[in-house]
């Protein structure tokens, strides 16, 4: 089981954005599904404790998110926010970046290119790039810390047509060759057929009672 | 010795004549601003009286003990207006009072350890007036810059985070900034006094009939002072201030509204 969610509330403020939520995760690529403001991000944002639930309790493979040391959990565990928020700096900057602040190396080509990005990338300007372009960066930094799951938040929201294919072929192809587990939330149930061997539907901070179940 | 100056209460009503300019350039183009020109003429005549009053006491005893006590008394309020100019940093009173304490205390006990002062009362007040007047508005600034940017860049500090970053590593480019804003004015005035403005100070001792080049050593010990004490209080703010906006495992907590 890769996340086990038990009876988690989540508040913000006077607003409850999960209420009870249990859920089980499994291994290889989900697709988290729902309108906006239906607690998504927030869920994605509780497994890898950049937030902790007010009540309930996070199992990553078996053991609770609170018992991991945070900074490597967010290591192992990475997240690629809704929005590009790049460092300044060049693309390499950014890549190294989070290997860097736990003293590794890391293969700044190798990570562009999963990320679907040649080489010349690397020494651009990152926060001149088209959204598009800033989006794989966000992708390429996450993947470079070499993670055994990456959470993945609207990955092509902000994209046209075109590049939202692309961007949906990149993680496909990710997923065949990394052995990482991918949670990836989305509001569009067509894309969440398409990337997710199995669909949940998160409304109203609950998970609906049927999940749609589908084939990778 | 500097000839001391003695003005009348009749000179000092006289002043009054340009707080009515001031009130009549409000008043003239609508700034609204008349009410507060009172409060400010009323509050400062008030505030100004009782505090020399206590000066005198203070001076007349020459105990260190009062000296400290009244230091310690404008770091407490200047703690208290500061904080109502950080409204967006969580819980920045104790850091603003740590930041004026630590800047008033290490700055005095520097100048009085070199000898640049003697540890009476004569001196260690005005000077420390001036140096946690300073202080508490460049911490200030410094807060009020670090509350705007980690409301502006949560985005990016969330992002940081999630690579595995602490608060401090996410932190450091806000910090930096945060900084500079507070020292930047000080160091901006000291590079053009003498050319664009005369310090108080200096306009002081010169008007009470000191030597020049007196009043021009006396003013360059106090710049430097002040830039001492200025760096060490917005360092201290925003080193300390920056730890309540995040919670022991490196989250962001949610920003607090600022009060009305």
């Amino acid at each position: 089981m890769l996340f086990a969610l038990r009876d988690v509330t989540y508040r913000r403020g006077a607003r409850v954005i999960l209420s009870a939520l249990t859920v089980e995760l499994q291994e290889g690529m989900t697709a988290l599904v729902g309108p906006s403001g239906a607690g998504k991000s927030t869920l994605l944002r509780l497994l890898n404790r950049l937030a902790d639930p007010d009540g309930g309790t996070i199992h990553y493979r078996g053991r609770d998110v609170r018992d991991y040391e945070v900074l490597e959990l967010r290591r192992e565990v990475a997240l690629v926010p809704q929005l590009p928020a790049l460092l300044p700096g060049s693309v390499a900057d950014n890549v190294h970046y989070g290997p860097g602040l736990c003293g590794r190396q890391c293969d700044v080509d190798r990570a562009l290119a999963l990320a679907g990005l040649d080489g010349s990338f690397a020494e651009r300007a990152a926060q001149r790039l088209s959204v598009g372009e800033q989006q794989r960066v966000m992708l390429a930094r996450a993947l470079a810390l070499e993670p055994s799951v990456l959470l993945l938040d609207e990955p092509t929201a902000a994209l046209d047509e075109h590049s939202r294919d692309a961007v949906e072929r990149t993680l496909l192809d990710l997923h065949a060759r990394l052995s990482a587990a991918m949670v990836v939330v989305t509001h569009d149930r067509a894309q969440a057929r398409r990337l997710g061997e199995r669909v949940l539907v998160l409304d109203g901070g609950r998970i609906q009672p049927h999940p749609q179940a589908v084939s990778a | 010795m500097i000839a001391a100056i003695h003005l009348s209460p009749g000179q000092v009503a006289a002043s009054l004549v340009l707080v009515g300019v001031a009130a009549l350039v409000s008043v003239w183009q609508r700034a609204d601003l008349e009410r507060d020109i009172a409060v400010a003429t009323v509050r400062s005549f008030v505030q100004l009286t009782a505090i020399g009053y206590v000066i005198k006491v203070i001076f007349d005893q020459n105990n260190l003990a009062f000296v400290i006590a009244l230091l310690a008394a404008m770091v407490l309020f200047g703690s208290i207006t500061a904080r109502g100019r950080a409204k967006r940093v969580p819980g920045a009173f104790w850091p603003l009072l740590l930041a004026l304490a630590l800047a008033g205390s290490t700055t005095l006990g520097l100048v009085v350890a070199l000898g640049v002062f003697k540890p009476q009362a004569r001196y260690l007040v005005p000077v420390g007036g001036m140096v946690i007047g300073n202080a508490m508005t460049a911490a200030a600034v410094a807060l009020n810059r670090l509350g705007d940017d980690v409301a502006d860049g949560a985005a990016q500090i969330e992002a940081t985070l999630a690579l595995g970053a602490t608060a401090s590593q996410a932190m450091r480019p806000l910090l930096k900034r945060s900084l500079r804003s507070g020292m930047i004015p000080l160091i901006d005035s000291t590079k053009t006094t003498g050319l664009i403005f005369f310090p108080g100070t200096m306009v002081g001792m010169l008007l009470a009939g000191a030597a020049p080049i007196d009043a021009v050593r006396l003013q360059l010990v106090l710049l430097y002072v002040l830039l001492g004490s200025v760096a060490l209080a917005a360092l201290t703010a925003v080193h300390i201030g920056y730890r309540n906006f995040f919670t022991e495992a490196h989250q962001l907590r949610e920003l607090p509204q600022p009060l009305a």
